[in-house]
């Protein structure tokens, strides 16, 4: 029995197979990046003439937006090659990736609520184009766990679960080509088709937070794909 | 051609069936009628038209929502939907015939709504039939999907909701764009492409809903 237990899932026990970063130098990576970022946003970047210190929320605010919607693509991706390839491990990875974008999505909702709070006033205001996208997609993502663990596991959960999570990214665009048609703006357009509208010292610092919030999204992201891996392998070894 | 007649066999089976049981269309045409109702005094007296079509859509999204939750029940009490999927055909036609029926009751149960909407409460322009039209599409089409999906769950009722309203929002949007926006044909525009994408995603996606 013993025997049949370490032979048996033999393509399960590489937890972190075709991965070449180890995770603790990711996580080291992570945990320097994201310090540095936070140095650099609080002692480097000037104040804005318009709106001062508050502005700063920005160089997180517009990073971790866009690691939820790179969350949310990338939990699209997986479930394309669950579909497509039957990929054995594409249906975790893709339900860990869309679990990192509700995370994320949760985080954009707070942090442009204190934003609009502080800028306008309010801290929910309806004519926020990006505010109100997240809401959509957090309510959309949210019921993919409702529906996720409403279903069995097994295949049927599997087919499912990538079936609503491609359904996400026809959703984002069209939600967000709606939501643009509907309202006036008042959102700061932070990138333009002229390409980004500032430059110097506090691109640069943008760069560097939005590389450590993409960092650390790939860190947490590969500890839970781990995490559940290992989970799933020791089940098997219990039940064998 | 093997595939229109796959369509027109299964939708024809669903119009036939509610001919007979009328189960879900004078349940439409109440729900619809009652919501009017429920409208007219939720709304404060004094205000504007223009609130007045906003709710339109939401007595459409709701009554929808009606047909799509009875739309596969049959399928599943009677284990039809097991044989529906053996049955040599493509898949995506079960879906699209479904949609088909679908659509025909919500566009039935349109035909009283809209002039009693216009009744109780103010006219309706041609852009806003255009674009009641449109939505019917999308919210058929989606709507379908998530009914199959919703099914095939534990929570079934319960879930269909949850998922479909989510995706409905674009489509209420647009709808009220249309309704009361200043340039309807850009709405109405956005409508077409939301059903054209939606209707692409639904026909290649069924078959690994009802496949278990």
């Amino acid at each position: 029995m013993t025997l049949v237990a370490l032979e048996a899932p033999r393509h399960n026990v590489a937890v972190g197979r075709r991965h070449r970063i180890p995770l603790p130098a990711l996580a080291v990576t992570c945990f320097v990046l994201v310090t540095l970022a936070l140095a650099l946003i609080f002692f480097v970047a000037p104040n804005d003439a318009d709106q001062g210190f508050r502005q700063r929320i920005f160089y997180f605010h517009v990073s971790i937006a866009f690691t939820s919607y790179l969350c949310f693509g990338a939990g699209a991706w997986k479930a394309l090659r669950h579909l497509w390839k039957r990929d054995p491990y594409a249906d975790l990875e893709s339900y860990v990736a869309v679990h990192q974008g509700v995370i994320f999505g949760a985080l954009v909702l707070l942090t442009g609520s204190i934003w609009a709070k502080t800028s306008w006033g309010h801290w929910w205001v309806w004519s926020e184009d990006q505010l109100v996208l997240f809401l959509v997609l957090f309510l959309f993502y949210a019921a993919y766990f409702m529906l996720r663990f409403s279903v069995d596991a097994g295949p049927q959960r599997e087919n499912l679960s990538a079936v609503y999570a491609l359904f996400g990214v026809v959703l984002v665009p069209v939600s967000f080509m709606a939501i643009r048609l509907s309202q006036r703006l008042i959102h700061p357009q932070v990138f333009t088709r002229h390409g980004a509208n500032f430059g110097g010292w506090i691109l640069a610092i943008y760069l560097i937070s939005q590389f450590a919030v993409l960092v650390l999204a790939y860190t947490l992201y590969r500890v839970e794909v781990t995490g559940k891996l290992l989970d799933k392998r020791l089940r098997e070894l219990r039940l064998a | 051609m093997r595939y229109a007649a796959d369509v027109g066999a299964l939708a024809r089976k669903d119009l036939l069936l509610e001919l007979r049981a009328r189960d879900t269309l004078p349940s439409m045409l109440l729900f619809v009628v009652s919501v009017f109702v429920v409208f007219h005094f939720s709304l404060p007296a004094g205000s504007s038209d223009v609130a007045a079509s906003g709710l339109l859509w939401v007595a459409i999204v709701f009554t929808a929502l009606l047909a799509l939750g009875r739309a596969f029940v049959p399928e599943r009490e009677q284990r039809v939907l097991d044989a529906l999927v053996l049955a040599p055909c493509d898949r995506s036609a079960i879906w699209l015939a479904k949609s088909i029926a679908t659509f025909a009751f919500l566009a039935a149960a349109e035909v009283v709504a809209v002039p009693v909407f216009a009744l109780f409460f103010k006219p309706v322009s041609g852009p806003m039939l255009a674009g009641i039209v449109l939505a019917d599409v999308g919210i058929c089409t989606v709507g379908t999907f998530v009914g199959a999906t919703a099914v095939a769950t534990r929570a079934r009722e319960l879930l269909l909701p949850l998922l479909f309203l989510p995706l409905a929002i674009p489509l209420v949007i647009g709808g009220v764009g249309a309704s009361v926006g200043g340039d309807p044909a850009r709405y109405l525009g956005f409508l077409a492409l939301y059903d054209l994408l939606f209707a692409l995603l639904c026909w290649a996606a069924f078959e690994y809903v009802v496949v278990e």
